[in-house]
């Protein structure tokens, strides 16, 4: 067994680029719901607006590097936020769910049309955009950094990607504590209460449904960028469920629980990869019972064994608080 | 009932739909069907200022979707409603809060995930930290933060619920949601207080803390209308009582003169029903 390369992967996974990526969807995903009690099913849809965004802007339509970040963080979520927002949002939180998951897939289906293959790049998606940020890395292209588990520019991506989730997190504990905060979670508990106390409930559930599209944007961006490729499978439903259990697994309406869940999502399912494939290799598990092609299968299945024990025995998941959870049987 | 609010009514018919010396709130032609039912067909309502005003009638006489309409929580198919002179006609419910109307629940609508001093906090109007913008800028709304607390804390010592300031309002009891809804819907800093059920769920004990502090309201100018079953909370405390049964107002007058009403006789009892009324075993 070796045990320093299981060790290295399972901190690659706590702390490298697809942590970085789901910890900002996820972030996004507890605005919605965790705060906000938005329903949204369709994550996916807002990373592939970041990702999108700033893709087709420079690789479609030609535009620099900075205009591209302004369009994927900015421009492309907000739009979409209120396209889906602004018929739905007077409605039951059901309708919300309804359109974020359509929505989702519609785009995905559209951007692989191969008659949209001169805009998106059809099923091939779009790539080598991101050549301006990769100029930026003061580090080596052959290099190893951070104790040699990220080399060149997946340290540079990863670099960049935590300042960011920073920042973001950040941001949302200085809006969380605010009064705007407080009219969101207002909002979770009894919508009528908020209105009945002269809050436009409409109107913060749309603010909240866009600040949230914004960092899952992010995520997809940075993902974009990470990845040097923008492409419509990239952002299949299962990227919004992965959100949605780093958000569960952390804890809903807590600052922190995102980004924890994320960290412990990717840690988990890097560690049992290499750990079970060498359970494998070295003969510990018998071919009979599975084999190193069925590794990468097994991990999501202890994934999903571990999110129902999560279920069972800690509902408000591991940062969640359960004096909160247990207010909801009174 | 104290003397001088009395002569607020002086000189008003004990009819249905009379027009008061200075009413806060106007309806007309108020109509509301659900499907084939007509739940609320009112000609003509007008509430006094300053006054408490209660609401009752039979089970299914349409008070609670009345209520919704007054609050913009329920649109009419037709009939106009104004408050303060001011046309409710297309205003969104939240507008009605700021307008100086605020209204409380049936069912009460604590937060319960909030603290209590949160609840409190939540109402008060016109935040600057409730800006997108300015919310990450503490600097930029704390000073109207603290006031906004003092003022919470106030009204929660007044409500005997200072006690609870940072507990979630989720366990605190029936009673004490009643009086914290009620503290809440005064950071509104209202003219006019709907109350639906305020008794509702609420033990003995505390049904005269909470009538007093009813009583409270109007003393201090506020106008209060409320939906109520407890004839005993409607005869001791209010100053006008309307009576609506099958979507329609069939009386209006001050209470003692409600029990012999009888159009309300009728209503309660049915027609032609020739035994004293006593509603206070509604």
């Amino acid at each position: 067994m070796d045990w320093g390369a299981i060790i290295e992967n399972t901190f690659r996974g706590l702390l490298g680029e697809q942590f970085i990526y789901f910890a900002l969807a996820a972030i996004g995903l507890n605005m919605h719901f965790g705060y906000t009690g938005l329903l949204n099913f369709g994550q996916a849809v807002f990373m592939a607006a970041g990702a999108y965004g700033l893709s087709m802007s420079v690789a479609t339509l030609g535009l620099n590097f900075w205009w591209g970040l302004l369009l994927g963080i900015v421009v492309f979520p907000l739009i979409l936020a209120l396209l889906m927002g602004i018929p739905t949002l007077r409605l039951r939180a059901d309708y919300l769910a309804i359109v974020t998951i359509a929505a989702s897939e519609m785009f995905r289906i559209i951007a692989r049309s191969p008659s949209l293959d001169r805009w998106t790049g059809s099923s091939d998606g779009l790539t080598a955009f991101a050549n301006d940020f990769y100029d930026m890395s003061p580090f080596s292209t052959g290099g190893r950094y951070f104790f040699g588990l990220f080399i060149g520019n997946q340290m540079w991506v990863v670099l960049v990607g935590w300042i960011v989730l920073a920042l973001v997190v950040l941001l949302v504990w200085l809006m969380m504590r605010s009064p705007w905060g407080r009219v969101l979670r207002a909002i979770r508990e009894d919508e009528d209460a908020a209105r009945s106390l002269g809050k436009n409930a409409y109107w913060f559930k749309l603010q909240a449904l866009m600040i949230g599209g914004v960092f899952g944007a992010l995520g997809g961006l940075l993902r974009a960028i990470g990845t040097q490729s923008a492409q419509p499978q990239n952002f299949i439903t299962d990227v919004t469920f992965f959100a949605w259990v780093a958000l569960i697994l952390g804890g809903a309406a807590k600052v922190g629980g995102p980004v924890a869940g994320a960290a412990i999502l990717y840690g988990i399912l890097n560690f049992t990869d290499v750990f079970l494939r060498q359970l494998v290799d070295n003969g510990y598990i018998s071919e009979s019972i599975m084999d190193g092609t069925q590794v990468g299968q097994v991990r999501f299945m202890l994934i999903g064994l571990g999110l129902i024990l999560l279920a069972a025995f800690r509902p408000q998941g591991i940062f969640g608080s359960k004096e909160e959870m247990a207010l909801d049987d009174r | 009932m104290t003397a001088d609010t009395t002569s607020l009514f002086n000189g008003v018919a004990w009819e249905p739909g009379a027009a008061k010396n200075d009413p806060i709130l106007v309806v007309d032609d108020v109509r509301r069907s659900f499907g084939g039912l007509i739940a609320v067909d009112v000609d003509h309502l007008e509430v006094q200022r300053g006054a408490i005003t209660a609401l009752i009638g039979p089970n299914g006489a349409g008070k609670t979707t009345f209520f919704n309409l007054l609050t913009n929580f329920d649109d009419p198919d037709t009939g106009t409603r104004s408050f303060e002179g001011q046309d409710l006609g297309n205003i969104p419910a939240h507008r009605v809060a700021n307008l100086g109307m605020v209204r409380t629940f049936q069912l009460t609508k604590s937060l319960s995930k909030m603290t209590v001093i949160d609840n409190m906090l939540l109402g008060a109007t016109h935040q600057r930290g409730e800006s997108l913008w300015r919310s990450f800028l503490r600097f930029a709304w704390s000073d109207q933060e603290q006031s906004n607390t003092e003022r919470a804390e106030a009204l929660l010592a007044r409500f005997n619920l200072a006690h609870m300031r940072d507990e979630f309002a989720g366990t605190l009891s029936g009673g004490q949601r009643k009086l914290l809804e009620m503290a809440r819907a005064l950071m509104v800093e209202p003219t006019m207080v709907m109350l639906d059920e305020p008794m509702a769920g609420v033990n003995p004990a505390l049904k005269q803390s909470l009538l007093e502090h009813v009583k409270g309201l109007r003393d201090e100018g506020m106008t209060v209308l409320f939906v109520e079953h407890d004839m005993d909370m409607v005869q001791e405390i209010s100053d006008w009582v309307v009576v609506m049964a099958e979507g329609r107002i069939i009386a209006e007058g001050p209470p003692a003169s409600i029990g012999e009403n009888q159009a309300v006789v009728d209503a309660y009892l049915g027609a032609h029903h020739d035994a004293p009324l006593d509603l206070g075993d509604d």
